[in-house]
């Protein structure tokens, strides 16, 4: 079993946070060792924001190395090029497709719309990714964060770098 | 069970199970969780305290009375503390006292990057450094029982990539201790008087050196030993850094920091071939080898500065090359939230063209172009300091020119010594309180004038109005920072006036309460000359679409938007409108 790291990046105000926490309590779930890194207390929205999960059967730095990470997933697109030195040769970036804002009822669902184009390529099981947003979300806004996760999943993920 | 904590939640666990009774802290980037993590347990006592002097103060005497207790701030924050944390050292304690001291290489959230292993070496007390959550918790229990048996002060340090990062951590009980508490007469011990205090200094010696003695042997300090071309002597964040990079090499993890040990250094440096040593930050253990002499290779001097992270030591031990960032990326910086109280105090200064002496804080980032108004920050509560210095020194002409402005929380935490001293040695300036009714950078904690205490109690409010009459200034007036032309005009008096003027905004953080942001605003294009007025104030949330010499009408990011309505205040064109109706329910 492989060690994935992945980045996942955007501005404040996102979303990246609570799509990392999904994420890395998904990954728990299945079974990994975890470790996750972000950085607290700039409590501004609209600045840069990026975190790290990593997870596999031993985890030891809890931030992944330039050159070493699986995949980065882009809430913002703008924020690519920031992080694209991180990506190992053969990684992937994952980027919105231009439509999916559109297909989205609520615009602040889509991060974790992102998880569900990300969950194509990890090893993660269905039921765990929804288990892990139902305890993640808001009571009330889980059903509308299922369908928005739902939604990525149906995406084509953009991939050009 | 297993739970993923981030180290800050961990160390608040292990205070939980310790019996840790008392708990105070300042908020500051990267420790502000601790208190916050600490604040749910009922059993532990916790405050958030005016400043981390007063924090560790208050720690010190629960610890007196025989309480277990513990007082978390940042690196800076033990600058504050220093006064007590020297002679607590002296004292001794009688319950176990563990400080926190949150570094942050690489600067993340502050304006240096000190190396607090220092404060352990000066002050003579034990530091335990942790390398993951599962440490954070057992190091701080372990804290308190050596704070306990050895009669000291004990500081455990973490660093922003621990303090933050989220690993899987084993869950206890808490063991409530059989324990009498009480505050017993021992002036010999506790007053600390020159003829006690010379008495006192020669057990802190003794106990150092038991402690030294301690660290040959201690679980705190590990041998791994893998292959012996390569050993490296290593601790905190950077060991799983080490581990990452070298998985093959033989470890010697330093994780009590101060005393070093000597022959568990000389033992393990026998046994491997190229002894390196890798640590962020100041070369204090490599000096120490190298104080033993012995051969070792420390990190370039380069490394010194910011994290060290695992490509630099892949760079350094193995010679390889650290990708960058390709040289057109850019990251978007902090900067003041859509709809930030502080916004439209940073135009009007900005327009006015005034000096601003600043502190620490969100409103720090009034640095930033476009409002570009901040010219000085070293540390909490020096605005209004610096410009008293600067008043006295400059010709009458260029004190008008001059403000100070700094929020409640930091006024509160070392602010109000400053007025009094401007007022006291008859000061010429006008000082801005930025009171947005929370200590906003640190993600939103009361303080003493929120009149709300870290359990979310209702307590007093302390009325800054009447603190800065008390303290004597000319004159006190409370604006509305959404409105700019009553703002611009306020302070353009404020700064005409002699002596000292205040000025104290009252529109709290909208990061507190959502329920007050108004629907977002438009920019109609009909009625936009493109002018980039609305540009001048900074917002994120407000999108040049001008390419070159191209001019287009900005657009305003409804998602980001708060409706607070400054940049239709600064429309000529009255193209900036609010939307008839929000478009969002979820916020």
């Amino acid at each position: 079993m492989k060690t994935t790291k992945i980045l996942i990046v955007g501005v404040g105000g996102q979303g990246v946070i609570l799509c990392s926490n999904i994420l890395a309590h998904a990954a728990l779930k299945t079974g990994h060792d975890v470790k996750k890194s972000e950085l607290h207390g700039m409590a501004q929205r609209g600045g840069s924001v990026t975190t790290h999960v990593i997870y596999g059967p031993k985890v030891y730095s809890p931030l992944v190395e330039e050159g070493y990470a699986d995949v980065i997933l882009a809430l913002s697109n703008d924020e690519i090029e920031r992080v694209k030195h991180y990506l190992k040769p053969d990684g992937v970036i994952i980027k919105a497709p231009d439509a999916l804002p559109g297909r989205l009822k609520n615009p602040r669902t889509l991060s974790v719309a992102m998880l569900g184009l990300l969950a194509k390529h990890l090893d993660i099981a269905e039921d765990i990714w929804l288990e892990s947003i139902r305890e993640r979300v808001k009571e009330k806004f889980v059903a509308l964060n299922i369908e928005a996760f739902n939604i990525g999943k149906e995406q084509e993920a953009i991939n050009k770098e | 069970m297993k739970k993923l904590l981030s180290g800050n939640q961990a160390i608040a666990r292990g205070a939980y199970e310790a019996g840790c009774k008392f708990a105070s802290a300042y908020p500051g980037t990267p420790s502000t969780e601790i208190l916050e993590t600490l604040a749910a347990y009922d059993e532990i006592y916790s405050e958030w305290s005016p400043n981390e002097k007063v924090a560790l103060e208050a720690a010190t005497g629960a610890a007196f009375s025989n309480a277990r207790s513990l007082a978390a701030m940042k690196h800076v924050g033990v600058n504050v503390a220093a006064d007590p944390l020297f002679t607590l050292s002296y004292t001794g304690t009688r319950g176990g006292i563990v400080i926190i001291t949150a570094d942050d290489p690489g600067m993340h959230s502050s304006q240096n990057e000190q190396d607090n292993r220092h404060y352990a070496i000066a002050a003579k007390i034990p530091m335990l450094e942790p390398s993951d959550s599962q440490e954070a918790k057992d190091f701080t229990m372990r804290a308190f029982e050596l704070s306990e048996e050895y009669d000291a002060p004990v500081l455990l340090r973490t660093t922003t990539r621990i303090a933050h990062s989220e690993c899987l951590v084993e869950i206890g009980e808490r063991v409530e201790l059989d324990r009498d508490y009480a505050f017993e007469r021992d002036q010999a011990k506790f007053v600390m008087v020159p003829a006690h205090a010379r008495a006192r200094h020669v057990l802190v010696e003794e106990r150092m050196r038991q402690l030294a003695e301690y660290a040959e042997t201690c679980k705190e300090n590990v041998v791994e030993e893998r292959k012996t071309d390569i050993g490296i002597i290593t601790s905190g964040i950077a060991y799983q850094y080490v581990r990452e990079v070298l998985p093959e090499a033989s470890i010697l993890k330093i994780g009590l920091v101060n005393p070093l040990p000597r022959r568990l250094i000389r033992d393990f440096a026998a046994r491997v071939g190229k002894l390196y040593v890798i640590e962020e930050l100041d070369p204090i253990i490599e000096k120490h080898v190298r104080s033993l002499g012995i051969e070792v290779e420390g990190k370039p001097d380069e490394f010194r500065c910011g994290e060290i992270g695992p490509a630099k030591i892949r760079s350094f031990i193995l010679g390889a090359s650290i990708p960058g960032a390709s040289p057109a990326a850019k990251a978007h910086p902090p900067v003041m939230c859509p709809g930030c109280p502080h916004r439209g105090i940073f135009h009007a200064l900005n327009r006015l063209k005034l000096l601003v002496m600043g502190d620490i804080g969100c409103y720090t980032l009034g640095v930033a172009p476009p409002l570009n108004s901040i010219d000085t920050c070293v540390d909490m509560g020096a605005s209004i300091s610096h410009a008293v210095g600067a008043s006295h020194v400059v010709p009458p002409e260029r004190q008008k020119a001059m403000v100070a402005v700094i929020g409640d929380s930091t006024f509160i935490h070392s602010g109000i010594t400053g007025l009094i001293n401007a007022v006291y040695n008859k000061a010429n300036l006008t000082l801005i309180i930025l009171d947005n009714r929370t200590t906003a950078m640190t993600g939103g904690q009361p303080h003493p004038a929120t009149g709300r205490t870290i359990k979310g109690e209702e307590t007093f409010r302390l009325d800054l109005v009447n603190i800065c009459r008390a303290c004597g200034a000319t004159s006190v007036r409370v604006i509305d920072p959404y409105d700019l032309t009553a703002s611009r005009a306020a302070i353009e008096t404020a700064t005409r006036e002699d002596g000292v003027s205040v000025l104290i905004t009252n529109r709290p953080c909208m990061l507190i309460d959502k329920s007050a942001w108004n629907p977002p605003y438009r920019i109609d294009e009909e009625k936009c000359s493109a002018c980039k007025a609305c540009l001048t104030l900074g917002c994120p949330a407000i999108v040049d679409h001008s390419t070159g010499a191209e001019k287009a009408a900005p657009e305003i990011n409804s998602l980001l938007c708060t409706g607070c309505g400054l940049c239709g205040q600064v429309c000529k064109f009255d193209a900036i409108v609010p939307r008839e109706t929000a478009t969002d329910t979820t916020r």
